[in-house]
């Protein structure tokens, strides 16, 4: 085998660390597994379910945001 | 059961118009040559931001979702709403791993998992058994999506299965001759029934129900009265470990499928996929919503048409719609299965004609007769899924469905696994899939249910292992692990007897290419010369 280029280029970034946020906390059934406070009469296992994808889409975002490329042209 | 003419005839119409949009396809973003697996089978991998929304949001919620969801709720509560927490983990998750999936292939002209693994670890063999597992995978996955169909046509009074022949023959020709551009022009029209659908009857049906209080209270009502200690509008103590590993490994198999795969590929650079990203889980609070159709279907009295759950969907709209508006409901379900059926048989039929068909029967194929092989191949792989319905009993489909998920978990490690590391020993990759893949398929064996003895669902009690408790598994997450187990240890072992591993055709840079880099461009992408090693 021969020895590895190593790339210049890297996908690293603090920011990625946030992104286990929204893998860990729909995974976490103690957190909703519950009936209230009721919200427009949905129990909280549903409502909050529903919440944890609002999250998962601000985390995405703000983490494509800051890890963005600036193209140079 | 009589006809429900206005909404067939709705139904008909939809059906048809999109159909001709299938034909026309072939000539939307004019392709340079249409007889080039890059053109058929990834769309000339050209795809933005907006095409590719569409076309992956198509390709993973697939209309069997739209009616099996709400089915599964309808019938155990709780433990259905699953997919949600499922189609939210997927995409932080897979974020950075996708972008790498995306770079190598363009930089060496990969078209599927398979080619990835052929050209990381150096062996033919384990691509071929990636490329084998894709395949077995997807069948009972594209005849499920008939199925998807057929409840629409049962709640319509149309009986015989020649509709759905009619129906597939109709999405084959197109496919034909269009390849991936026809599911990813189809896809908008598709979304765009869907959501009016899916809004009107969130709206909708609870006002005439009397509200989701009134909705909840059924259920729980319904819940409380059966005799099946699983289900309710709550987990239980039981069925909260199976509730996030379900969730956790079906988001870990979902990007497995070599037509997941195709969705990626097709895109135009790695912006696109993190865009996409953080925009897919639109799709995600639309599932959602889909699954509460089960609550408001146990509120609205309703009742599957004999055995068959999957039809309680269609039998609430048909109630509460007015018939005009259930056949556009009705219709959005039939495309709805059309996209992601089409994108799936594209996908099968690229990885015969990369991963066996020029690796086996025709080294030096060229563009042209790999292009030729794969539209056939996908005729082919229709009339098998056509057959899978035709011949086996319905149930046992979906039962193939289960197994398929855990199937193509088994190639975790070298398709995911591998984009990050070349450690493990493609010996051991082989011995581990095959590991893996016996204690899946045993453990599916043996989950009963009171009324069938085996295959009856993927929750694995633990106290088959002798443990003392009544907490049962997702199988596949424990198939996976085994799988990974065997891996280390074989590599371990391989390397320490210094067995002649593969070599990498990969290099570090390759996993970071991006749009505008030489070699990257669509035009002039360097052919990983797949034939010669």
């Amino acid at each position: 085998m021969t020895t590895r280029q190593p790339s210049p280029r890297s996908d690293r970034s603090p920011w990625n660390w946030l992104l286990i946020v929204p893998v860990v906390l729909p995974l976490l059934t103690f957190l909703f597994n519950h009936d209230e406070p009721r919200l427009l009469g949905f129990p909280v296992f549903y409502w909050l379910q529903l919440a944890f994808i609002l999250v998962g889409v601000a985390t995405t975002s703000l983490v494509y945001q800051m890890t963005k490329k600036r193209r140079s042209s | 059961m009589t006809i429900q003419w206005t909404e067939l005839i709705v139904f008909g119409v939809l059906f048809l118009g999109v159909s001709g949009m299938g034909f026309v396809a072939a000539r939307w973003r004019r392709p340079k040559d249409m007889e080039h697996l890059d053109e058929w089978g990834l769309g000339g991998r050209n795809f933005g931001g907006w095409i590719t929304w569409f076309l992956i949001g198509g390709d993973l919620y697939t209309a069997y979702t739209f009616v099996a969801v709400p089915a599964l709720v309808f019938g155990a509560g709780a433990v259905g709403f699953f997919a949600v927490p499922y189609t939210v983990v997927i995409y932080p998750m897979l974020f950075l791993v996708l972008i790498r999936l995306w770079s190598v292939s363009h930089r060496h002209g990969f078209v599927t998992p398979a080619d990835f693994v052929r050209s990381r670890f150096g062996s033919p063999t384990l691509a071929l058994v990636v490329a084998i597992t894709g395949i077995v995978a997807t069948m009972p996955y594209i005849a499920l999506q008939l199925i998807g169909i057929e409840a629409v046509l049962k709640a319509m009074g149309v009986q015989g299965h020649l509709p759905i022949i009619i129906a597939f023959a109709i999405l084959a020709a197109y496919t034909y001759q269009s390849g991936l551009r026809a599911p990813a022009l189809i896809a908008f029209v598709k979304d765009v029934l869907i959501y009016v659908v899916i809004l009107a009857a969130v709206i909708y049906i609870p006002l005439k129900l009397g509200g989701w209080g009134e909705i909840f209270g059924a259920a729980q009502a319904k819940f409380d009265a059966s005799p099946n200690p699983g289900d309710g509008i709550l987990l239980n103590a039981n069925n909260q470990l199976q509730y996030a590993t379900l969730a956790f490994g079906s988001a870990l198999a979902l990007f497995l499928y070599p037509h997941s795969v195709t969705g990626i590929l097709a895109s135009k650079n790695r912006d696109v996929i993190k865009r996409n990203m953080s925009a897919l889980p639109a799709y995600s609070l639309l599932l959602g919503l889909i699954a509460l159709l089960g609550f408001m279907a146990i509120a609205a009295g309703i009742t599957p048409i004999g055995t068959d759950m999957n039809t309680v969907v269609p039998n609430l709209f048909d109630k509460m719609f007015p018939d005009w508006f259930t056949g556009v409901a009705f219709a959005a379900i039939g495309i709805g299965a059309l996209v992601p059926a089409a994108i799936m048989s594209i996908a099968a039929s690229n990885l015969f004609t990369r991963n066996i068909y020029k690796e086996y029967m025709k080294k030096d194929a060229s563009p042209a007769q790999e292009a030729k092989v794969s539209k056939i191949v996908s005729l082919v792989v229709k009339i098998g899924a056509v057959l899978c319905i035709l011949l086996l009993d319905p149930s046992f489909s979906i039962d193939l469905q289960l197994i398929g998920g855990v199937i193509i978990l088994q190639t975790l490690p070298s398709v995911g696994l591998g984009l990050y590391t070349r450690w493990f020993h493609r010996g051991a990759l082989i011995a581990g899939w095959a590991a893996g893949m016996g204690f899946g398929m045993w453990m599916l064996y043996n989950v009963s249910s009171p009324t069938k003895p085996h295959w009856a669902g993927s929750a694995f009690p633990l106290e088959k292992f002798g443990l003392d408790t009544k907490m049962t598994l997702y199988a596949g997450l424990l198939a996976v692990a085994m799988n990974l187990i065997v891996t280390v240890l074989v590599t371990l072992v391989l390397k320490a007897l210094k067995t002649p591993d593969g070599a990498d055709g990969t290099v570090d840079d390759d996993y970071f290419a991006d749009e505008g880099d030489k070699g990257v461009d669509a035009g002039e992408l360097e052919k990983e010369p797949i034939a010669s090693t």
